[in-house]
């Protein structure tokens, strides 16, 4: 017997995550003249903002003995000092002052990372700077458009980014996992289409003549007060490499034309999630729910904030244990379904990524 | 530099060997296991010095994609430290042992505009710059300096691949460089970055400062091998130890005070990081500092020096016929 060699190692169970691209690195209210630490990508970085507001990224580790920087404090326009033994960075982490000698040591100097902001977030390049091209970030624009309104959180997942990637691919799991917010059998029941294009793609399901789930129902009744009838629902998940997943979400009243085009009859949101590999176990899940509705109501931002807060809350728990149950079983493998096909796709374009820059690790 | 700088050394064959200017040879590595070279980064180097195994630094100079060949070039110094000796007579198949690309020399994305001033062999750091620079659309002028045309590597290729961003000053041809004119042309937001001979980088940072233009914008490397004398024979007496040490022209004080058997402290090498200090007790002759450590008035004290590179020399202008004393200058040390 023959089989064709695997070219790709699709069940990696805890994958890599590229490096030349852009991650958010937190939201931009969250970053200040006080510096803060964060972990991207395995490597802990110090966060603040110049006197002009630009945001600065340093190693979070002193180029002398690798105090982190992110327990000092700003000084001048744009610098930092080490809160150790005194030496002063600027912001391209240049040493502009070491205290115990009269002249500065040319190779005093932390690796300082591109950064851009953009979409209410703050992202940043790890890997080659050469390669840092801005226009590369992914798409997000419903969150600075002024035809959404919304807001969102940060989750802190005990998992791979993978696995986070693998959760917003294939919302089959909403009817177990958050049944009684948003899931309802039809999910797993209606059919979907998988695209590919480039380091896209996208999965688009479509229920017809349905009984709107109570998160939809209460959605429908602040645009259409006293709404009762059946739905057409949809979830159209858009994922931009490396780890940015935008859901378009959405009913309208029963056979008012949403699927041929026509969402007037209905209520429409994004959800808007972006992953950051914190570790190889831990990640950043930024997200936001942005609506076309009812745009100046603080209190709908709020109710959707929080509600969407605690459906997020059973993803969290599910893949802390999902994560757990994988470590432990080290000698298991994963088993691919039909309803993965989005996300193997993911994998395959991560794997293209990793095999470009030389990490992926080999199929063993 | 925090965390990438971990030498793991790996053996490599050397794949060619080619004299690209006059006294230097370009010499391309494949190094077993292969790693894409950054700009700015070097490699160290295993070199057979009197039948002794010691270390070098050399930049590289360009790699191919995948990072299989790295090319360095090294230029024929007889009165320096003896490991360019070695190199000019390795032969393709024979194999080093090299550490990974190192980075001590970064070049940063996004300034502005950037001048990169490379004198002699010192365009074995820049070229790589320059052509990462070029790929990324930056405003940049590459400055080229040397003695005499034929001394000068990869003047055809670098005319080429930067046209006019390239200029070019050659001493013999009577277009040497001014160096307050290039400073003067640098603004607020010009990163320079350089590599040569220590005159060459003493007389831009001087200039620089004199311009009170922002410090960290100032990026040179140095590798120690360069001073404003030419190397001599001299004596070092340490009456601590009880030692009296002759320093050849191609070796070092630090050097040959450890081959005496001195437990001297140390760690760069190459003058940045004063380790290596010793205190001057006595003196006849001048000292040629040569270390990046000292600032000018400590060079001016001269009580102290960086013994890994720099020296003792006899006479007080560096030109033969003002050599006060006929013998070796002889300098008496105390060490930490
Ligand atoms: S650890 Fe930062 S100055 Fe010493
Ligand atoms: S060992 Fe660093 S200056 Fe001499
Ligand atoms: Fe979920």
């Amino acid at each position: 017997m023959t089989t064709t060699a695997a070219t790709s190692s699709t069940t990696n169970k805890v994958l890599p995550h590229p490096l030349n691209a852009w991650y958010v690195v937190g939201w931009d209210h969250e970053i200040t003249r006080k510096p803060m630490s964060r972990r991207i990508a395995n490597r802990p970085v110090a966060l603040y903002r110049t006197e002009d507001g630009k945001v600065v990224t340093l190693a979070d580790a002193c180029w002398h003995r690798l105090a982190p920087l992110s327990m000092g404090k700003t000084v001048g326009k744009d610098g930092i000092q080490c809160p150790y033994h005194g030496i002063v960075y600027n912001s391209a982490g240049r040493c502009v002052s070491m205290p115990a000698q009269e002249t500065i040591n040319p190779s005093a100097t932390v690796p300082s990372f591109p950064t851009v902001e953009r979409y209410r977030y703050v992202w940043i390049w790890m890997g080659d700077p050469t390669l840092a091209d801005p226009e590369l970030v992914p798409d997000m624009h419903q969150m600075t458009s002024e035809k959404w309104a919304g807001d969102g959180l940060t989750i802190h997942a005990a998992c791979n980014f993978q696995l986070v990637l693998d959760n917003l691919m294939d919302l089959t799991h909403e009817e177990f996992v958050h049944s009684s917010t948003i899931g309802q059998e039809e999910l797993s029941e209606s059919d979907f289409v998988t695209v590919r294009e480039g380091n896209k793609v996208t999965v688009t399901r479509w229920m017809h003549n349905i009984d709107a789930p109570p998160f939809w129902l209460k959605n429908m009744r602040d645009k259409f007060p006293g709404f009762e009838g059946k739905v057409d629902r949809w979830q159209i998940i858009n994922f931009e490499a490396p780890s940015t997943i935008s859901i378009d979400v959405g009913v309208a009243k029963a056979g008012t034309g949403a699927p041929e085009g026509d969402r007037s009859q209905g209520v429409n949101g994004f959800v808007m999630n972006t992953i950051t590999p914190e570790t190889d176990r831990s990640s950043h899940y930024f997200w936001a729910f942005m609506r076309n509705y009812c745009l100046d109501s603080q209190l709908i931002t709020t109710q959707l904030r929080d509600g969407v807060h605690g459906v997020f809350g059973e993803d969290e728990e599910m893949l802390k244990a999902q994560q757990a149950a994988i470590d432990a079983n080290p000698d298991y493998e994963f088993y691919n379904l039909n309803i993965d096909s989005g996300g193997m796709w993911v994998r395959r374009i991560l794997e293209a990524m990793l095999d470009a820059e030389g990490r992926l690790p080999s199929a063993s | 530099m925090a965390a990438t700088n971990i030498e793991t050394w790996q053996s490599a064959t050397v794949i060619e060997t080619r004299e690209v200017a006059q006294g230097i040879l370009r010499i391309v590595l494949e190094p077993t296991m292969p790693v894409k070279a950054e700009p700015g980064t070097h490699i160290d180097l295993m070199v057979q010095v009197d039948g002794e195994t010691v270390k070098r630094s050399y930049s590289v100079v360009d790699f191919n994609q995948t990072g299989t060949r790295l090319a360095l070039s090294v230029t024929k110094a007889p009165l320096s430290r003896g490991g360019s000796i070695f190199m000019h007579s390795l032969r393709p198949g024979q194999k080093l042992e090299i550490t990974q690309p190192l980075q001590n020399f970064p070049l940063r994305v996004g300034a502005q505009r950037y001048v990169l001033l490379a004198g002699g062999i010192g365009i074995t750091a820049i070229a790589n710059m320059a052509a990462v620079l070029k790929r990324l659309k930056a405003d940049y002028t590459l400055v080229y300096v040397g003695r005499s045309r034929q001394a000068m590597a990869y003047l055809d290729e670098l005319t080429e691949l930067h046209g006019q961003r390239l200029e070019v000053h050659i001493d013999d041809e009577g277009s040497s460089l001014k160096v307050n004119e290039l400073v003067e042309r640098a603004s607020v937001g010009t990163e320079l970055y350089m590599c040569g001979p220590i005159r060459l980088m003493d007389a831009v940072r001087r200039n620089w400062i004199e311009r009170e233009l922002d410090l960290p914008n100032l990026r040179y490397e140095t590798f120690g091998n360069s001073g404003w004398y030419d190397p001599e024979e001299f004596t070092v007496r340490v009456p601590k130890l009880n030692l009296e040490v002759k320093v050849p022209q191609g070796r070092s004080m630090l050097e040959a005070l450890e081959d005496a058997g001195a437990d001297m402290m140390f760690d760069c090498r190459k003058g940045e990081c004063g380790l290596c200090e010793v205190r001057i007790l006595e003196l006849s002759g001048t000292i040629d500092h040569r270390d990046v450590f000292y600032s000018e008035r400590q060079q001016r004290l001269s009580t102290k020096m960086n013994c890994c590179v720099s020296r003792a020399v006899t006479s007080k202008t560096g030109a033969q016929i003002d050599a006060s004393m006929a013998g070796p200058a002889i300098i008496t040390i105390e060490p930490n």
